[in-house]
Parts: C-alpha cells; sequence; structure tokens
C-alpha cells in the first residue's frame, strides 16, 4: 500500500506510551477494559476496533480529557493520572468531530493555538503554518467555509504547531476523499520519520497497513496486537478466495455457504468470495462439496485483515454481547 | 414530493416532537416550573399596595395628642414605627440608606400651638424613589390626622374642633418630588438589561463551545479553567459598561434623571453587579447541555430577578419570604445602590452594606462555577 519504505523504528526505542489496566466505565458499561499498551518512540501506532469500541475513551484518558477508574502508566514519561497538565502540553491532539472555530479565520484560529501553547514567536508560527498548508491567500478565510480535506489539514496543522513529541489522531481520515487521505498519510509518515510518536484511531484497513503496528480493540478490551501481518499470522484465520464469471454462481455459492459449519464468514467482493474459518481441516471439508463445480476457481489466500478484524468481532461479541 | 395533506404524516412529526419533549428533562420540568413560579410570584409575593412601611419617629414633643398620631398610624396599617432617631442628622441617615421609608417629625411646640388652634406642622419626610411604595400611605395619613385629633380635642376643647384639619401636615416627597415614576424605573432598567443581557450571554457562549465541540480542544490545550472562566466574562464586562453608559445617557437626557451621586462610584459597582451576573451565567454554561436549556435557565432566573428586585413593585410589599428570596438576588441590591447615587446622592458609606451583599453572591457563585466547570470531559 504504502509507495515509499518507511523505516520502523529502532528496536530499543523508549517507550513513549507506557499504560497498563486502563479502565474506565461510563454508568454500567465498560467502555474501556484492562487496556495494556506501549507504544515507542517515532511510532505510528494503528488504533482499530469497531465503533464503540472504547477507541475514544482511550485516546481520551491518554491526554487528560477523562480520569481513568482503573489503572495507570505514563505518557511521555508523565504519570497519566496525576501529571495531565504536562502531558498536555507535549501532546496534539486531533479530535473526531472539527474543534477548531468555524466562525473564526484560519488565521485567527491559529493565533488563537499558537498563544494558548505559549509560542515564543507565535506570528512567525503561525505564518510558517500557512505556507507549508499552502493557505496564506486563503488565511482570511473562516475555517467553516473549508472543505472537510482542508478542515483537516488546518486541524492537523494546528494540532503539530507547538511541536509536540505525541500526536493522537482520532479518525482523521472519516469523511475525506482518497487523494486527501493519501496526502494526509504521507504527512504523517514525514512526521513520523523526524521522531513524532503518532497513535492514530481509523476504521479503514488501507491506513492500518500504513501503520508500524497496530491493535485491535472490541467491546473495551484489547483482543490483538502487533505489526498486520503479526496480527494475520496470530488470528489463524484461512481464507479460501473463490472466483466465477457468473455473478450468479457466487451469489448462489455465498447463500449455500454460509450455514455451514466450519464456515465462519463468507464475504463476496465483486464477482470473488472470501471464505474463511478458524480450522483449516473444517473449512476444507465444508467446502470441498463445491470445489469441482465447474465455472470456480479456488485458490488458499492469506487472509485480509479486514477478514481478520471481523472474526475477531465475531469472537468478541460470542464472549461480551 | 407528495402534494396532499397527509394526516398520518402530521402524526408522525407530533409523536416526534412530543417523545424529543420529553426525552430534555429541563425543558420539560420549565414547561411546568415557569407558570408555576409566576403563579406562586404574582399571586403570593406581589402587592402594588404596600403596608407596614417603616417609619422613623423623630418627636420633639411628647403629648396625648402625639401619641394619638402616632397610635393611629400604626392603626392604619401602613406604618410600622421602627425607630425613633434623637436628632434630625440621625433621621435623614436613615432615609438615605432606605432603612425606613418615612420620616415623621413632630416639632417642639407641636401640642401647645395645636391647642391654640395655630394648625403646627406635622413634617412627613417621604422615600419617594419608589412612588408607588409611598403613594397610598401617604394619601392615608392625610385622612388620619384629623380623625385622631378629632377625638381628642373634645370637651371645653371642641370648640377647637377646627374645620378643615387641626394640623398642617407637610408631605415632603423626597428624591422624586413629582412622584415621577421614571425615574424609579429608567436607573433601575440599568440593572434589568444587564441582569438579561450579562447571564445569557455568558450561558451561551460557553454552551455553545460544548455544542460545537470545541470545548473538547480546548480542553486539551493547556488552559486552565479559570483562565477559560476569565477570558469567558472579561469581554462582557466592558459590553455590559457600554449597555450601562447608553442607558445612563438616555436616562440623563431622554427622561431627566439627575444624578446627584458619584458616576465613578456607580462604575465601581456596575463592575461587580456585572461580574455576579457572568457568573451566574457560567455556572448556568456548566450546567446546561444546549444552548437551549441555558436560555431557559436564564429567564428561570430572570423572572424572579425582575419581580422579586423591587423593579416592579414595591419591595416592602411583598411577604417576608418573597423579601428573604429578593434579598438572594444581585439586581436586589443593585437597585437600591443605583437609585441611591442617581437620585439619592448616596456614597459609599450608604451603599456599602447593599456592595457587600453583590460581593458575598459573587463570591459564592464564583466558587460554584470554578468548581462545576471540569478541566476533563468525565
Amino acid at each position: 500500500m504504502s509507495q515509499t519504505h518507511h523505516a520502523e523504528p529502532a528496536a530499543d526505542a523508549p517507550l513513549i506510551i507506557d499504560v497498563q489496566g486502563l479502565t474506565k466505565s461510563f454508568g454500567e458499561t465498560k467502555v474501556v477494559d484492562g487496556i495494556d499498551m506501549q507504544v515507542a518512540e517515532g511510532e505510528i501506532y494503528g488504533f482499530l476496533g469497531p465503533n464503540g469500541s472504547g477507541k475514544t475513551t482511550t485516546i481520551r484518558m491518554l491526554c487528560g480529557l477523562l480520569t481513568p477508574d482503573a489503572g495507570a502508566g505514563t505518557c511521555l514519561g508523565h504519570d497519566i493520572i496525576s501529571d495531565s497538565a504536562k502531558i498536555k502540553l507535549k501532546v496534539g491532539y486531533m479530535t473526531q468531530r472539527f474543534s477548531l472555530y468555524e466562525d473564526l479565520s484560519i488565521r485567527e484560529n491559529l493565533a488563537f493555538v499558537a498563544s494558548i501553547y505559549g509560542l515564543k514567536k507565535p506570528k512567525q508560527a503561525v505564518r510558517e503554518t500557512l505556507e507549508k498548508l499552502g493557505l496564506e491567500t486563503r488565511a482570511n478565510q473562516l475555517a467553516g467555509a473549508l472543505s472537510g480535506g482542508w478542515k483537516q489539514r488546518l486541524a492537523l496543522a494546528a494540532a503539530i504547531m507547538h511541536e509536540p513529541k505525541l500526536l493522537l489522531l482520532d479518525e482523521p481520515t472519516a469523511g475525506v476523499d482518497p487523494k486527501a487521505r493519501r496526502d494526509f498519510w504521507d504527512e504523517i509518515h514525514q512526521l513520523a520519520d523526524n521522531g513524532l510518536t503518532v497513535l492514530v484511531s481509523t476504521h479503514y484497513m488501507d491506513e492500518a497497513e500504513r501503520c508500524h503496528k497496530i491493535c485491535y480493540l472490541a467491546y473495551g478490551k484489547l483482543l490483538a496486537r502487533g505489526t498486520v501481518n503479526e496480527v494475520i499470522r496470530q488470528s489463524g484465520l484461512v481464507t479460501w478466495l473463490v472466483s466465477s464469471n457468473s455473478q450468479r454462481q457466487i451469489n448462489r455459492l455465498a447463500r449455500e455457504l454460509a450455514d455451514r459449519s466450519g464456515v465462519e464468514m463468507v464475504a463476496p467482493f465483486g464477482a470473488t468470495l472470501h471464505v474463511s474459518g478458524a480450522n483449516d481441516n473444517a473449512l476444507e471439508a465444508a467446502v470441498a462439496p463445491w470445489r469441482g463445480e465447474a465455472g470456480l476457481d479456488w485458490q488458499k489466500v492469506e487472509p485480509t485483515l479486514e477478514d481478520v478484524f471481523i472474526h475477531m468481532m465475531q469472537g468478541a461479541s460470542d464472549n461480551f454481547g | 414530493m407528495t402534494a396532499r395533506f397527509s394526516f398520518s404524516r402530521l402524526a408522525a412529526m407530533i409523536r416526534k416532537e412530543f417523545i424529543q419533549m420529553r426525552r430534555d428533562r429541563l425543558t420539560f420540568a420549565m414547561m411546568l416550573g415557569i407558570p408555576v413560579m409566576q403563579l406562586v410570584l404574582f399571586g403570593y409575593a406581589i402587592n402594588s399596595d404596600p403596608k407596614h412601611l417603616p417609619t422613623a419617629l423623630f418627636a420633639q414633643d411628647n403629648s396625648v395628642f402625639t401619641r394619638s398620631i402616632v397610635k393611629g398610624m400604626e392603626n392604619s396599617d401602613y406604618f410600622d414605627i421602627v425607630a425613633k432617631p434623637e436628632t434630625a442628622a440621625e433621621a435623614d441617615d436613615l432615609i438615605r440608606t432606605g432603612k425606613v421609608q418615612f420620616v415623621l417629625q413632630i416639632p417642639a411646640d407641636f401640642s401647645r400651638e395645636l391647642q391654640r388652634g395655630a394648625r403646627p406642622k406635622l413634617l412627613l419626610d417621604a422615600d419617594a424613589t419608589d412612588p408607588a411604595a409611598t403613594g397610598n400611605a401617604v394619601a392615608g395619613i392625610q385622612l388620619l390626622t384629623a380623625q385622631v385629633l378629632n377625638r381628642d380635642l373634645e370637651g371645653p376643647l371642641a370648640s377647637l374642633r377646627p374645620a378643615p384639619d387641626p394640623v398642617n401636615l407637610v408631605i415632603h416627597r423626597r428624591y422624586n418630588a413629582e412622584g415621577r415614576t421614571e425615574l424609579n424605573i429608567v436607573p433601575g432598567l440599568i440593572g434589568v438589561i444587564l441582569t438579561m443581557t450579562m447571564i445569557i450571554f455568558t450561558a451561551l457562549a460557553m454552551t455553545r463551545e460544548v455544542e460545537r465541540g470545541t470545548m473538547e480542544n480546548l480542553l486539551t490545550m493547556p488552559v486552565r479553567p479559570f483562565e477559560v472562566m476569565m477570558g469567558k466574562i472579561l469581554p462582557y464586562i466592558i459590553v455590559g459598561y457600554i449597555q450601562a453608559a447608553v442607558v445612563l445617557a438616555a436616562a440623563y437626557w431622554l427622561f431627566d434623571v439627575p444624578i446627584a451621586g458619584s458616576l465613578g462610584l456607580l462604575a465601581f459597582v456596575l463592575f461587580f453587579f456585572v461580574a455576579a451576573n457572568l457568573a451566574v451565567g457560567f455556572t448556568f454554561s456548566t450546567l446546561a447541555r444546549n444552548q437551549l436549556q441555558a436560555v431557559q435557565m436564564t429567564i428561570f432566573f430572570f423572572l424572579p430577578s425582575i419581580l422579586l428586585s423591587g423593579f416592579m413593585f414595591p419591595f416592602r410589599g411583598m411577604p417576608h419570604w418573597a423579601q428573604w428570596l429578593g434579598e438572594v438576588l444581585p439586581l436586589t441590591h443593585f437597585l437600591r445602590i443605583v437609585r441611591g447615587i442617581l437620585l439619592k446622592g448616596n456614597g459609599i458609606s450608604e451603599i456599602a452594606p447593599d456592595l457587600l451583599a453583590l460581593l458575598a453572591f459573587l463570591t459564592v457563585v464564583s466558587i460554584v462555577s470554578l468548581n462545576r466547570f471540569r478541566q476533563t470531559l468525565d
């Protein structure tokens, strides 16, 4: 997916985030349940999981917006419970929803952020940021008038203006077009190359694949972590890719396979079908009657990250749902 | 596009509207709370014919006649003798500070002159800053003197029963000789306008940040709650001064309201009054979940403020529980101060008690709002 090879951070890099047992409940619901997380300096750490899995809550606990009910740890070497004021100075946070002032101009927004962080030369910082964004000519436009992609770029620029050591991005590319998304990720990699640590939550698999490491969260629990390949391998999932020239044949096969024991997931992708299961032999036995059918081409492939996540989500809902 | 009117679609809209109404607990409470509050305030608390007004008796003469007059006044229910000053200066001080509404002065040779049939003077000083508060009482005492004295002037003295009136009652409507209501209303408007606008400005300014999601960004930045609060309050203090200046200018040039006291002192007091209202607005903003709720809370505070402060209806006409409630409101104290400064020419020593009350209110509400304002989203 990534066009350029980005060096992974050194193995002995210091831990920027190091928390254990983070727990947070809202009322009766445990939104985050005993999460351990270690993120090394310069890493791009992908935070994945379905809606409501506790990603935003975890991010908010890391930057001191929420106080954990239980758990402890450090962020940038500062205690997340008692030292959140110090953490705030070194963290850049981009919220899920655009949270700069829509009724302030781009320049006014940046000037506000620069002053709140007490930058030494706020005017210069604003000018440099505007130049970097290529927004000098539109600096006096209201932020609310910007398109989704530009709003996101502005929010990112505002979040890194004070040169944070850790960048927290909460679904930064939701609702942004593919080109803008790709540019955004190129920029994230550039920042990480310069030593910035990035924790980014996302629903996009292609974005997950651009992270150095990922973890997967469902129902407040951490289900998997590691590099993309590690997570896929650990899942033990086996996938058959079935292709055919006939869409009707694929649709019929999808219906027929859906309820077979040993088959966990059947997902059509246009004229191909992903048939996955956790047990290699059981899956093989389940699909055996169709293996010889004319017009079908069967191939055993490595499951995609998406297959793995949906598989994990189903497993998790059996346990917690 | 379906052109025909559909009852089922209308019903669906209405049903949805009721569901949303029920979800918003505060709005629901206000729908019942505001009518009940109006009912209680208008029905029980408000009385435009105030009685038992505190009166000082400055008697330089003490005789059966003077006692009759005093007794008669008390029996009329309009006057309660609460003080008996010894000197004219003391009496004057009582009326300036607003501790009494009236001073009845009985001159030294009152009885002798009365018996001589010389129609002695009986002096009633009325604090007429609020003409409505004194009107009925003043009308009452004019009938009363003749009646009560007629009982005493009997027997051999019956011949002295005078045709029109045995005494020459001189009523001195102080601070508002012509009984112009605008002298009472217009200075008070400064307070009323500021109460309304200051509370709603801050209440909205904060809830807007929450509603638009900018609060989350603000909270992640290294800005302290006190800085946020001050940053929200100080701009509106300036706005408050501008509003006050506009009303004051109109009062002076359009309504001929006198400016008897010091404008500097008024400006000084304004700071605390505006700040008190802004602190209330700030507190509301920490309670309200959206801008609609913030507006509703403002109305809930504003209504008793205009009704119980003495702005619309005489403060002393209200029952005690309503007066106690009124004493809590900053507008009550500000009205006394602003009327005192503009109409009576009061200085810092006369307004001190009300200024202290404002300060106490400001302190308590500021502490509450700072505690309510959380630096986290918990």
